[in-house]
């Protein structure tokens, strides 16, 4: 399982530390199958919080779960997306391909939803290539529209709200991505699969 | 049953104890952020522990009965009026049908809590009617012409025969975060008694701290998840103490936390006023 660490925060939470946002991922998934007690569970970039818990609880749990047992695949949800974003040519140039393979890649990469945050509904998605990253613009826009489709460092990401942001956007979808009435509210919670296609 | 707005003040919100167990999706907590008062407001009224309250912020609000209805104004220091007279704060009081009813200016602190005997009858959404300012999930804020449906009183409220409300001192206590190792050497013991200017743009959802800056190692942390009351460390070095509408998950390291016992205090603290750090 590698090195994990048990960092308390406070008395009633702490932060477990993992080896990266797929551990992360699996680790919360796992925390919540084998019911462990807790307000709130959130998984990140590599680590897990649990808080409302007695951290000794969960360092006594943590045995149970190695990070080899990966979370059973989410359900896969396909996001239609019209690839007409304003940074898709400053993707293309730092890939240094065309748009048309930017498309390309784009839609024929499984991306997994590895942890919420930024806003609700927003998730991290993963999957893209180690070489594909790209950085967040230097002055962040004042407004990024709802639907956007958007990408920095190796994350995909898709704005369910109009909201400041840095990532370079490469195109919208009309996909409702986050509903409060839902049983789901997020349309991808971590561990869903995601898959994109050019309408 | 029902309360109507008629002023809700510079910013007005309903609030309960929150909506935990969505963070994960990017669901900020929210709930009444001075938890203490909340709960004494709807002690005097006979309600229930989840109840919703009305919180306020800095400028009071005004609102009209429609039938008669018992409610109790704690929190924020602030002048009560119910048709023009003054009624007391602290107390459970009982307005006639069709009364305006004036929650005042704070004098001192920041939000004043109103509790009606029944609760405030709002939809929930994800479980709870407290509203989330950082992305808005929850009943939107109260706003002029809004007339709340309250619920039916259970049973008589018996209130507390006394209530003894301590002035605050302006001191909030510290205990090391999970990224204490991020302080600079010597910086944790810098804090202790160290004041601070409570900034302007301080919020629901953090508490913006002005003074000397805390050193301390250069870099971001991967994203990881945060509690209320975590201190978050910029590379500005001053200091945000994160409350209840605080995103779920950030990247500047949490260098500490405020006891648990000082989030009330928080919430009263207005810009401009200063706070001591206590590290012991």
């Amino acid at each position: 399982m590698g090195a994990m660490r048990v960092v308390p925060v406070g008395e009633r939470a702490c932060l477990v530390e993992v080896r990266d946002a797929v551990a992360a991922a699996s680790l919360a998934v796992w925390a919540r199958s084998a019911g462990l007690a807790a307000d709130d569970i959130v998984p990140a970039a590599a680590t897990v919080l649990f808080d409302g818990v007695d951290p000794a609880d969960v360092a006594a749990a943590l045995p149970g779960w190695t990070a080899g047992s990966a979370a059973p695949p989410g359900p896969v949800v396909r996001v239609p997306v019209t690839y007409d974003g304003p940074d898709l040519e400053r993707v293309a140039e730092h890939w240094r391909c065309q748009v048309g393979d930017v498309v390309d890649l784009h839609t024929s990469t499984e991306f997994t939803a590895l942890f919420c945050g930024f806003a609700p509904g927003f998730s991290y998605l993963a999957g893209l290539p180690a070489d594909r990253t790209v950085p967040r613009l230097a002055t962040p826009r004042s407004r990024v529209a709802p639907g956007s489709v958007a990408l920095a460092d190796g994350w995909c990401g898709i704005y369910p709200t109009a909201s400041p942001g840095g990532w370079l956007v490469i195109g919208t979808t009309d996909a409702p991505l986050w509903d409060a009435d839902r049983e789901t509210p997020a349309l991808l919670p971590p561990g869903t699969r995601v898959r994109f296609e050019a309408c | 049953m029902s309360v109507e707005v008629l002023d809700p003040g510079p910013l007005s919100t309903l609030q309960d104890l929150g909506r935990p167990g969505w963070a994960h999706l990017g669901v900020a907590r929210a709930g009444a952020l001075d938890r203490g008062a909340a709960a004494l407001a709807r002690r005097l009224v006979g309600g229930a522990v989840d109840d919703a309250v009305v919180e306020t912020t800095l400028g009071g609000i005004v609102l009209r009965t429609g039938r008669a209805a018992t409610l109790a104004v704690t929190g924020a220091a602030c002048e009560v009026r119910v048709d023009g007279h003054a009624v007391g704060h602290g107390t459970p009081v009982t307005v006639p049908a069709g009364a305006v009813v004036i929650i005042g200016p704070a004098r001192t602190g920041v939000r004043s809590y109103v509790a009606f005997a029944g609760g405030i009858a709002a939809e929930p959404v994800l479980g709870s009617r407290a509203t989330d300012t950082l992305a808005w999930v929850g009943p939107p804020r109260l706003a002029a012409g809004q007339v709340l449906a309250l619920g039916r009183p259970g049973q008589w409220p018996e209130p507390p025969a006394a209530v003894v409300v301590r002035p605050r001192e302006p001191v909030m206590r510290l205990r090391p975060g999970p990224r204490a190792d991020w302080l600079a050497e010597g910086a944790w013991a810098a804090l202790d008694g160290t004041r601070y200017a409570v900034a302007p743009d301080s919020d629901r959802i953090g508490l913006r701290l002005d003074g000397p800056r805390v050193e301390r190692r250069a870099g971001e942390l991967p994203s990881e998840g945060m509690v209320i009351g975590a201190v978050q460390l910029p590379p500005s070095g001053q200091p945000v103490v994160f409350l209840a509408d605080h995103p779920p998950t950030g990247g500047y390291p949490v260098v500490a936390l405020v006891a648990d016992d000082d989030l009330d205090l928080c919430a009263q603290l207005r810009p401009g006023d200063r706070v001591v750090l206590r590290t012991g």
